[in-house]
This record gives structure tokens, sequence and C-alpha cells, in this order.
């Protein structure tokens, strides 16, 4: 059966896309070359793409259950030292010169890192987050508390000392593109964040699973109404939403080469800003955020390193001036 | 005399420390459009939702199809045929006019034949099937917040306030569409301000007023006397006619 289609499909808002070139390039003046500026582009953009990982399942929370966690830099926490304990068992594999011998250790490592953290996000929203649905302020307490149960737990298990993470060797090192130094782990953030994005973007736009989360984003009530269970839906949301967190933890930790029980808590800040930026709610405008984040980052980082993270809330502030409710807002029923 | 489809005894809601519904009875007879009226916060669209679960009652019962749903939680009214329109319609403006009414019907994709008459009754949603329903005028998007809910056969189909800030036009035609609706096999309740709408498709009708059921008989007998209409409706019916 054939449906007409007399009134214009919305048209995509390429706006806020044009933010990302807009910035990169309003930055090149600054930048005294150009393979300088194209290493940083690069960083900026792998930073960003670890950013959404950790960022992504706080904003769904976020829009379909109204839920504030600020805990879920545990997930991030967690993931990483669970991915930790498994490479550094598995040192002879890590330091091998074989892609072969390194995905052996980065595989188990990366699932043990998600399953862990996703098994923990089912009990957090079990045990910590059920108890306080509908209160703000109730939530904010309740998983600042369990943010900081889980650090000390870290402590116990892992200990309080920085734990040194090399990266695998063929992972290692840069190359070089016109001059430009060109880290292969960032290209492998970049290549894993997107891949990471392309999987959501299908799931949430091609298969009933997704039209479900975009509608609860929407409009949880109505969900009810016609008959889904949104907890159920919620708690699926929750948990892959912590074990993408626990991902974005192992990223984060190859990429600082090391992990530290406050890994994920000092994420919180950025996490926030990003969601804020994108629209609370918006998986596209928390790719998009993340990757503006990322950049002013490292751009502010190279230019004036005491304005890194100002320059993100200085950021945020403009995107707000402009966009009150973020780049992406989501629709509210 | 077949039993009512849907009743109500001393409903009681409270919403935080309000106490809105207070005691409210009465029954909706099936296969027939029942009108709940009323002066705004008389307990109208508290009654819709406590009917669909979306505030559960704090006392009394509801008894749908002889079976007690007092305690049931909304998606397992949803499953048993109850279909609720809420008053903005809560529509998903993100998603298309197809992804709407694909979400609602439960069962797998909405048979063609079902769509047609969908599509006779409201046939902008056949031209805005790609089209987000953000995009839609008000009017569309009350069309669509009705095919959603009809998108399957539901046997109670509650509506709040479907001509609210409509045009006379679009009010025209909602009436149509009503009186196709009663001759299918769904029950409706429907709360409204707009009393030569209730007048035009209402076969009983129930009045509320602070929180109880004032009134309830037949629509012609209502929509007869004058008296009883003002005594009942006041000022709401004023604004409305």
């Amino acid at each position: 059966m054939s449906h007409g289609s007399a009134l214009p499909a919305q048209r995509f808002d390429w706006l806020p896309l044009a933010l990302i070139p807009a910035i990169a390039l309003a930055a090149l003046p600054f930048i005294p070359s150009l393979p300088t500026w194209v290493t940083l582009t690069v960083a900026g953009l792998a930073m960003g793409m670890m950013i959404f990982m950790m960022a992504a399942g706080l904003t769904l929370v976020f829009g379909l259950m109204d839920i504030m966690n600020f805990a879920h830099g545990v997930f991030i926490s967690v993931g990483a030292y669970a991915a930790t304990s498994v490479l550094l068992a598995m040192k002879a594999s890590m330091q091998a010169d074989s892609l072969a011998a390194n995905l052996a250790a980065i595989v188990p490592a990366v699932l043990a890192a998600m399953a862990l953290a996703g098994f923990l996000g089912w009990f957090f929203e079990r045990v910590v987050i059920r108890p306080v649905y509908g209160d703000h302020l109730k939530q904010i307490l309740v998983t600042m508390g369990g943010l900081i149960v889980v650090e000390q737990l870290i402590h116990v298990v892992w200990g309080p000392d920085i734990i040194p993470l090399p990266r695998p060797a063929t992972i290692t090192g840069s190359f070089i593109v016109g001059g430009a130094a060109i880290e292969r782990y960032r290209v492998l953030a970049v290549l894993v964040g997107l891949a990471v994005f392309a999987a959501m973007w299908l799931i949430l736009n091609r298969t009933r699973l997704g039209l479900l989360i975009r509608a609860g984003v929407e409009n949880r009530e109505m969900v009810e109404s016609l008959g889904y269970r949104i907890r159920t839906l919620f708690v699926g949301v929750f948990i892959a939403g912590s074990a993408l967190a626990g991902l974005g933890g192992v990223m984060w930790a190859l990429y600082q080469e090391s992990v530290n029980a406050q890994i994920g808590m000092q994420m919180m800040v950025v996490l926030f800003i990003v969601l804020i930026i994108g629209g609370l709610g918006s998986v596209g405008g928390c790719f998009v955020g993340a990757l503006l984040v990322g950049l002013m980052a490292n751009y502010t980082g190279y230019l004036a390193p005491k304005l890194a993270l100002g320059s993100n809330i200085l950021l945020m502030v403009l995107v707000l001036l402009w966009r009150p409710r973020g780049l992406f807002p989501v629709g509210r029923g | 005399m077949a039993e009512a489809l849907l009743a109500l005894a001393g409903v009681n809601t409270h919403i935080g420390q309000y106490h809105i519904l207070q005691g409210v009875d009465f029954e909706v007879p099936r296969a027939g459009l029942t009108m709940l009226l009323g002066r705004n916060g008389a307990g109208k669209t508290t009654t819709l939702r406590t009917v669909m679960g979306l505030w559960q009652a704090s006392a009394g019962a509801i008894r749908y199809d002889g079976a007690e749903i007092t305690r049931r939680t909304t998606p397992e009214r949803a499953r048993l045929g109850i279909a609720y329109v809420p008053e903005n319609m809560g529509i998903f403006a993100g998603l298309t006019v197809r992804e709407n009414l694909l979400l609602a019907a439960r069962s797998g994709p909405p048979d063609d034949r079902r769509l047609e008459w969908i599509f006779r009754l409201f046939p902008a949603m056949q031209r805005f099937w790609h089209a987000h329903a953000g995009n839609l005028s008000g009017g569309q998007k009350q069309m669509l917040a009705i095919a959603r809910a009809i998108v399957e056969p539901r046997r109670l189909l509650l509506v709040d306030e479907p001509t609210k800030g409509l045009a006379p036009s679009i009010i025209a035609n909602m009436i149509d569409a009503f009186r196709e609706l009663k001759r299918t096999e769904t029950t409706l309740l429907v709360v409204e301000q707009n009393f030569h709408f209730a007048r035009s498709v209402g076969d009983t009708v129930a009045v509320m007023d602070c929180g109880r059921i004032v009134h309830a008989g037949r629509m012609a007998d209502l929509a007869a006397d004058d008296a009883l209409q003002q005594q009942l409706l006041g000022l709401s019916l004023q604004a409305h006619q």
C-alpha cells in the first residue's frame, strides 16, 4: 500500500552540525602551524567520541525517566578497572607486536568492562534509583552517595594507588600525515565512537525498540497508555547505558594510560555539559555536544591550558543563549 | 439490561495533598458514547486518568468488563482494550504519522483494511503519512491522536476534550468521525466542554461537579432541558455554545 506525503518531511536541522567545522576553522588562525591544528583536531574528535560513549547512556536515562544520575561516573570507573584487571593479567598478549595477540587481550577486557558496568547498572537501578523515582532532590543525594560508596569499594578491591595501563603494542605510537603526528589510538577511538554512534542510530531509527525509546523520551506516560511497560524498557536502557559507559571507561583509561578511582567522577562535569549542550534526552545532540566539547578542550588546552574547563562552560553558555533547550531539544508531550 | 462495560463505585483520587475525586459513581454502558461534562476543575480529566491508571484511586473500585481493575497498571489496562486520548493529545512530535500509528499497533503492523478505514475517517493521515507529527496542525494532531487510539480495535476509548481549540469546520469533521466510531464495537467515554459537540454525538451523559457525579442520564433528556443545563453546566455552557 502506498501512502502519499503532501506535507514535506521535517528537514533535518543541520545548523548545530555546522558548529563542529565552524569551531575547528575558528581555531585555525590561532594555532601556529597547520600540522599542529590537524593533530589537535584529531585529538579533539577522539576525546569527543570517548565522551560520547560515556554520556550516551546518561542522556537516554534522563530523557526516558527524568532521572538525575550523578553516579553515572561509577560505571566509567568500574569499566576501566575491570578492563585493567584483564589487561594486566594478559600482559604478554598486550606487549606482543601482533594485532591478533593484542585483540585476544582487548576483546575480553572490553567485554568484562561492559558486563561488570552493565551488572552494576542493573543493581544500581534496582537498589538506589528505583526508590527515588520522581524526586530530583533525593535522586541527586542518593546517587551522589552511591558514587562515593562505589569509589570507596574500588579502593578496597583495587587499592588507592594509580594503576599504570600501557596501551597494546599495535595501537601505540603515531604516524605522520602531511607533517601532522596522528596517534594511532586516537584514530581507533574515533572509529569506535563512530561505530557506537552508528549502532545507536540504527537501533533508534530502524527498530521497533528504538521507536519505543524515542517515543518514551518524548512522552513516557503515553507509551504506557499504549500498553508498553516503560519500566522494563528503562531498566534495559539503564543497563545498556551503563555498559556503554564501561566501554567509554576502558577507552578513556587506555587514552590516559592509567586508572584511578576518580576517573569517572572527574568526567561527570564534562558529561553534564555535553548533555546540556546537546539537549537532554537527545542522542544526536549528545554526539554533537561531545565533539564540540572535545575540540574546545583540545584547542584551549593548547592555547590557554588554564581555561580548558572554563572554555567548555563558556561554550555551554553560548549554546544556551542561542538554543535554550540545547542543540537538538527533545519534544516533550 | 446488559452489565455496563465500565463502572466506577465510590472512586476517590488524591493528587498530592489535593482530594480531587470525592466518591465518583457512574457507569458507561456498552457500545455507545457517554459524555462526561462539567465545569473546569470538576474532576473530568482526573476521572479519565484514574480509569486509565495514570493516577491511582485512593479508594473505591473500578470495574471493567466485569473484572476489577483498580490496582492494575496502565499498560495492563491498555492491554485489556482501553485506549486513551489525553487533553494534550500526547502525540509523539518527533515521530512521523506512520511511526505514531505503528507504535500503537501492538500486535504488528496495522492491516490495510483498518488503515483504509482510518484514512476514510481522517484523510489527512494518509496525506501526511511520512510527515513528522510535530509539523501537523492542531486539528490534524487531534485526528492523529484518535487514529492512534483506534489503529487496532479497542473496547473502550477514553477521549479528553477532542474539540478543544479546534475550528468549527474541524469540529464538524470530528462529529462525523465520532458518529462513525459509534457504529463500531468500541464504547466511548468522552470528556467535553463543547455542548454542541456533546449533544451531537452523546448517547448518555454524566455531569461532574466538585469531584462527584451530580447527574447521569440520557443525553437527549439533558439537551431538551434548558433549565437543567443551566443548573448543571452554568457558565461553561454559555461559553461554548
